[in-house]
């Protein structure tokens, strides 16, 4: 019986096969939607009616400036985490709590770009306590707590200009990235305002290394790391035998600083750049490192006060290569390099040089003695560049068009997505042959195997988040959902399992089973934990208390009615904060809060919580108020009234609900 | 013909109003009265778990005062939003009297199983007819809960 279904399979995967040779060979003509689906990969990745996935896939939201959790193998969009970008579902960054996680040496930055998912990692490997996120165009780095899926900390990054190769992680935590895409010219007023054309003498490149502390949930940057101007791309830690060692990948080694698309496209080869990390943390400790001018915020969310603050630091720790050796190597690498992936095992380092023809896969071991023989190929602006020929453990021949990313299973195959002939390419790290590849729909950028860059990947599916989608789903207009891809990696061929529309632009991402993180989830705060200032705790104290021209209202909720919900007393140009404290403690029963006439429109308070909306009446007469979430049949009855009074007026502060005590 | 079915309605409603959710307040809304969706309890929490509080578990002695007034101070952060210590009703019923109407088992089950109370129970059910809003599980301890109750036999 088993035959024949196997054979039919084999059939199938092999017209399969045939269908991408001559995909492959359209070239630059997009491929058609219809896929060679084979079997019933329906049941794959159906997961019945109150069931949970095996995966949580946390996936960056790009030009979002968010983070979306999905679950796999259904596809289904669990949550969209706000991170960089206000949320108007849930009151970030409009709330007086959320505010200052927002906030920059430029000021209060609404709106970002994200760019790369990594997770905190114990001894290699994802340990589902935190997930990480990059700022691209107002570089920070963001740390996001499982435990809660909110954005605990936010650090900016200072000497930084577009975030792009960030946040890898090193295999304990110990340090996240974060490498300048731009490099620029830093130091005093003077130092900065520079022509462009003085390029080569006055712009620099940094890499920063950022200590996440578990304990607080917070981070700082430990030390940076000057370079050579350049672009960086992206990055990855060494691990088992290369731990103590950092990966990024550059580009631009021409220094163009205009049309880089023709002007940095010019040299051969750009670089890998291998970075001696403990050797870095040896010389801070040392007090080798420079104080230097670096503003940047540190804005951190205390779940007891329910509120963030941002702390200012003026100056970071600097680490000149050129004065404390060893530090820096730089590895010839084909052709403007993007993705830099190390395999499971920490030997092998792959370089996608996206305009190359190969892709270069780099042996940690051959770095090793190349840097103890010296066997240097000169040196660029001081740092030593490795002989290409002694570093390469091999290149894989014809991998495809565009190589950008690869990512890894537990069998010793890598994966990696080519842009340009927009499949997915199966190889073998040892030995560098390609095994399989199958189509993507469409251009796929970046991959996610769940556990794919760490020490030991859980393998079974790779995700693929492609940048065009074209005609995969029904048409909206011009602008369209962007999509990922399930494949199935069990078998030696990669089998298409599920299409799924993702939020913003899926960029990079990472899986991390849900048994990981699922039981350690928040459900609600203890209303006993809750220390925020404006509290209040009980409807005993629900109160309004007006000082000068601010006016603080002390209101709960719980199903379904405010305290107070009769206000009277407030003038035309106060600032009303009404400050509401959600009473319930169960499960998924939050309360919503708007104000007429509120210019944003509402806030979103968990149990246990307290969140501030701040208003300033415009105008005279009597404001209603609502619940936004529907909370119990009586939602649509959780209202109230807010009297406001002409500026001067000298109408008395009031405040009531309905006496609690009445009847006894 | 139509009229007096809704008056005979009406009169039900307030009847029932009257027993059940304890009020002198009958400003239950009149209509249909089709129990609101169990949508605040999971399928697991209103499966009867082992931990439903019975006679056996309680003994009442002569009224604790301490642990009356911690019980007051749960019940201030935690019910006086829906219950009076009086006899009106607010969103619940008012808490006067209410040790000598209810075992003080069915007390405690209601304070810290209602979730499996309004799914079983036929006398909680029909408070929740009238009263429309899920008495929410505001996670007691089962200390907390017995301070509650001591405090309500103080009234
Ligand atoms: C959101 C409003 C609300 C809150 C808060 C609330 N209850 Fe209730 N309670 C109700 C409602 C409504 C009922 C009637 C049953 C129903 O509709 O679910 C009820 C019923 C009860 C009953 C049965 C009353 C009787 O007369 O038989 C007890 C006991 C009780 N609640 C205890 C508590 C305790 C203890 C707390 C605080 C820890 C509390 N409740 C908090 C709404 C609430
Ligand atoms: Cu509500």
């Amino acid at each position: 019986m088993k035959r024949p279904v196997l054979s039919a399979l084999v059939l199938l995967s092999g017209a399969g096969g045939l269908f991408l040779l001559f995909n492959t060979m359209q070239g630059c003509r997009p491929q058609t939607a219809q896929t060679v689906v084979s079997g019933d990969v329906a049941s794959k990745v159906y997961i019945k009616p109150g069931s949970h996935d095996e995966f949580y896939n946390f996936v960056s939201g790009g030009f979002s400036g968010q983070m979306s959790v999905y679950g796999l193998p259904s596809g289904r969009l669990l949550r969209d985490i706000p991170v960089f970008s206000v949320d108007p579902e849930n009151g970030w960054g409009y709330s007086e709590e959320t505010k200052p996680m927002l906030m920059t040496t430029h000021g209060f930055i609404p709106w970002d770009d994200s760019h790369h998912v990594e997770a905190s990692m114990t001894n290699g490997v994802p340990d589902g306590r935190y997930m990480f996120i990059n700022g691209n165009n107002t570089p920070r780095v963001a740390m996001i707590d499982l435990k809660t899926f909110r954005t605990a900390s936010i650090i900016e990054i200072p000497n930084s200009a577009g975030n792009h190769s960030s946040p890898f992680i090193t295999p304990n935590s110990e340090y996240l990235v974060a490498g300048t895409r731009f490099s620029i010219p830093m130091g005093t007023d003077a130092q900065r305002d520079v022509p462009i054309e003085t390029y080569k003498e006055n712009f620099k490149g940094t890499v920063s290394f950022i200590k996440p502390d578990t304990a607080t949930s917070t981070m700082s940057i430990a030390f940076q790391i000057t370079t050579p101007a350049v672009d960086f791309d992206l990055a990855h830690a060494g691990k088992g035998p290369s731990d103590g060692w950092f990966f990024f990948s550059c580009y631009n080694t021409e220094q163009a600083y205009s049309l880089l698309e023709v002007n940095a496209s010019q040299r051969d080869k750009d670089f890998i750049m291998a970075v001696n990390w403990k050797k870095a943390e040896q010389y801070a400790k040392e007090g080798k490192g420079k104080m230097i001018d670096g503003k940047h915020y540190m804005n951190h969310y205390d779940e007891s006060v329910h509120s963030a603050t941002s702390k200012v630091v003026d100056q970071v720790l600097q680490l000149d290569p050129k004065e404390l050796t060893d530090l820096l190597y730089f590895m010839p690498c084909p052709k403007s390099p993007h993705g830099c992936d190390v395999d499971p095992t920490g030997e092998f380092i792959v370089g996608s040089g996206k305009l190359a023809a190969t892709l270069p896969v780099f042996s940690f071991t051959k770095m090793q003695k190349a840097i103890a023989d010296k066997d240097f190929d000169g040196d660029f602006v001081g740092i030593p560049v490795l002989k290409y020929e002694s570093v390469l453990h091999g290149e894989v021949k014809k991998p495809g068009l565009g190589p950008l990313h690869t990512e890894f299973d537990n069998n010793g195959f890598a994966y990696s997505s080519m842009f340009v002939s927009s499949e997915i390419v199966k190889w073998n790290v040892k030995s560098l042959e390609v095994v399989d590849r199958v189509p993507t729909y469409y251009s796929i950028g970046h991959l996610c195997v769940p556990g794919g860059d760490s020490k030991q990947p859980w393998g079974k599916y790779v995700i693929a988040y492609n940048k065009i989608t074209k005609d995969r789903y029904l048409p909206t207009g011009p602008e369209l959902t962007q999509s990922a891809q399930l494949f199935s990696i069990d078998g030696d061929k990669m089998e298409l399992l599920l299409d799924f529309p993702t939020t913003g632009e899926p960029h990079y991402a990472q899986a991390v089973p849900a048994e990981l993180i699922k039981d350690k989830s928040t459900r609600f705060f203890k209303i006993e934990d809750n220390k925020h200032p404006y509290a209040t705790k009980g409807e005993k104290e629900a109160r309004v208390v007006r000082e000068g021209n601010k006016v603080h209202v002390y209101m709960t909720c719980i199903r379904s009615h405010f305290a107070p919900d009769n206000i009277e007393g407030v003038k035309v140009g106060d600032e009303v904060y009404f400050h509401v404290t959600n009473l319930e403690q169960d499960w998924d029963v939050p309360h919503g809060f708007a104000m007429k006439g509120a210019p944003t429109a509402e806030l979103l308070i968990m149990p246990g919580e307290t969140q501030t909306l701040k208003w300033v009446p415009q105008s005279v007469g009597v404001k209603p108020f609502y619940c936004t979430d529907f909370c119990s049949a009586l939602h649509q009855e959780m209202q109230g009234y807010l009297r406001v009074s002409p500026a001067g007026s000298n109408v008395p502060l009031k405040f009531e609900t309905r006496s609690v005590d009445a009847g006894s | 013909m139509k009229t007096k079915i809704t008056i005979g309605l009406a009169a039900a409603t307030l009847t029932l109003a009257m027993a059940s959710c304890g009020g002198a307040n009958t400003d239950a809304p009149p209509g249909a009265k089709t129990p609101p969706p169990g949508a605040a309890a999971t399928e697991a929490e209103t499966k009867a778990p082992d931990n439903m509080i019975t006679a056996a578990d309680i003994t009442l002695g002569d009224i604790d005062q301490t642990m009356a007034s911690a019980g007051k101070g749960i019940y201030e952060l935690k019910c006086q939003a829906c219950h009076s210590v009086g006899t009106n009703r607010v969103v619940g019923p008012g808490w006067k009297g209410i040790t000598e109407r209810r075992k003080p088992e069915w007390i405690m089950n209601m304070m810290l199983n209602v979730d499996v109370m309004l799914d079983q129970d036929p006398e909680a059910q029909k408070m929740l007819e009238e009263c429309l809003v899920r008495m929410p599980n505001q996670s007691l301890s089962k200390d907390d809960g017995r301070h509650v109750l001591e405090f309500m036999r103080t009234l």
